[in-house]
């Protein structure tokens, strides 16, 4: 599970409010080189919750976000490659999600989060 | 050079799992038939919900990933099985999906509201008693519940939320599912809707469908919908005759 994907997913029990962002707590973390693509960056900044990613990559173990993006993109690099590596090269393997309300764990296998609900969840 | 798809040979599989047939043929054809317009599109964000054995989303990306870089594409299945399997044919095929185990989009509606371009669906459209529907494993891919429509109902409101403003979505759909009041229901909400592609099989007779929002489509004039249904009728009846000429 790439942190793209953890930046949008919340818990869905029915009835929890504080949903998101969802905790990582990683057992198996890896990192899969992709493409760097600035455009695809700069689209998808406007959507991305800034603090989930860098609390995310922080649990990953990576610590280099800065706790705000800069204001001008275009001339940052630096920056723009940190991004790429927090949310599409971090992979999380192995591990746990775990709503911030409730606690409820959703297990990551095989690089792939578990979001089915419990019947008395629904 | 012709687009590439997904090589039946590449494609992964499992005892519990449908495998790639005509119906995923038929959806893999409507995109390939789509595609210029695809492309122009330029999707940003592209999902297929029910991803099996990932045949459909695998096809997707091969056919869009040269001319429309930087594309993220994403695939639920609520069976776990076919979410291991679509992530072994995406990669032999060297290609990449965010992949979730998620009843249609559990999880992501928050946050993915308005926010998807394509969306792709092979639901489970054969009609079957309802306490059939969810069950778990292979049957999930088939089981559509009274008149195979209990799941497709499930995931159009679903679709309503997640699409963006320019967003398609392409449902494969039986003629007994009702198709015309599928897009009835469809355009009360806003959407245009045509046939992208017929295939009459000797076991069925597949609809693919493509929506997409029009503002002047809303309706809730009665009178309207009946002609809306009896035109969708006509339309089906033709390309059903072209077919068989």
């Amino acid at each position: 599970m790439r942190l793209i994907v953890h930046n949008m997913l919340s818990c869905n029990i029915r009835g929890v409010v504080n949903k998101f962002p969802l905790r990582i707590e990683p057992e198996k973390v890896i990192v899969k080189e992709v493409d760097f693509n600035p455009d695809f960056l700069k689209h998808m900044i406007a959507k991305i919750d800034w603090k989930a990613l860098v609390d995310g990559a922080r649990s990953m173990g990576y610590p280099e976000l800065p706790d705000h993006p800069p204001t001008t993109l275009e001339s940052d690099e630096s920056f723009l490659r940190k991004f790429h590596h927090s949310l599409l090269e971090l992979n999380l393997e192995e591990g746990s999600l775990v709503c911030p309300e409730t606690g409820r764990k959703f297990s990551v296998n095989k690089g792939i989060p578990n979001m089915l609900l419990h019947e008395d969840e629904v | 050079m012709p687009p590439r798809i997904a090589a039946i040979p590449l494609v992964s599989s499992h005892r519990e799992l449908y495998e790639p047939c005509d119906d995923s043929f038929a959806l893999v054809d409507a995109l390939l038939a789509d595609r210029t317009h695809l492309i122009e599109n330029n999707p940003k964000v592209c999902m297929e919900i029910g991803c099996g054995s990932g045949y459909v989303i695998t096809s997707l990306i091969l056919l869009l990933k040269n001319e429309v870089p930087g594309v993220h594409y994403l695939a639920t299945d609520t069976n776990p099985i076919a979410t291991r399997v679509t992530k072994e044919t995406l990669e032999a095929h060297g290609v990449h999906a965010d992949i979730v185990c998620a009843d249609i989009a559990s999880g992501l509606e928050k946050r993915l509201a308005g926010s998807v371009d394509v969306i792709v669906v092979n639901p489970p459209y054969v009609p079957t008693p309802d306490y059939e529907v969810g069950m778990e494993g292979i049957a999930s891919a088939w089981a559509g519940g009274v008149n195979g429509r209990t799941v497709i109902d499930k995931i159009l409101p679903v679709v309503d939320i997640l699409l963006s403003e320019k967003g398609w979505f392409y449902l494969v759909t039986l003629t007994s599912n009702f198709p015309a009041e599928i897009c009835l229901m469809m355009r009360k909400k806003g959407y245009a809707s045509r046939i992208v592609v017929q295939r009459s099989t000797e076991e069925e007779n597949l609809l693919i469908l493509k929506f997409w929002r029009d503002k002047d489509e809303e309706c809730q004039d009665k009178e309207i919908s009946s002609s809306f249904v009896s035109q969708f009728s006509k339309s089906i009846s033709s390309l059903m005759e072209k077919q068989w000429r």
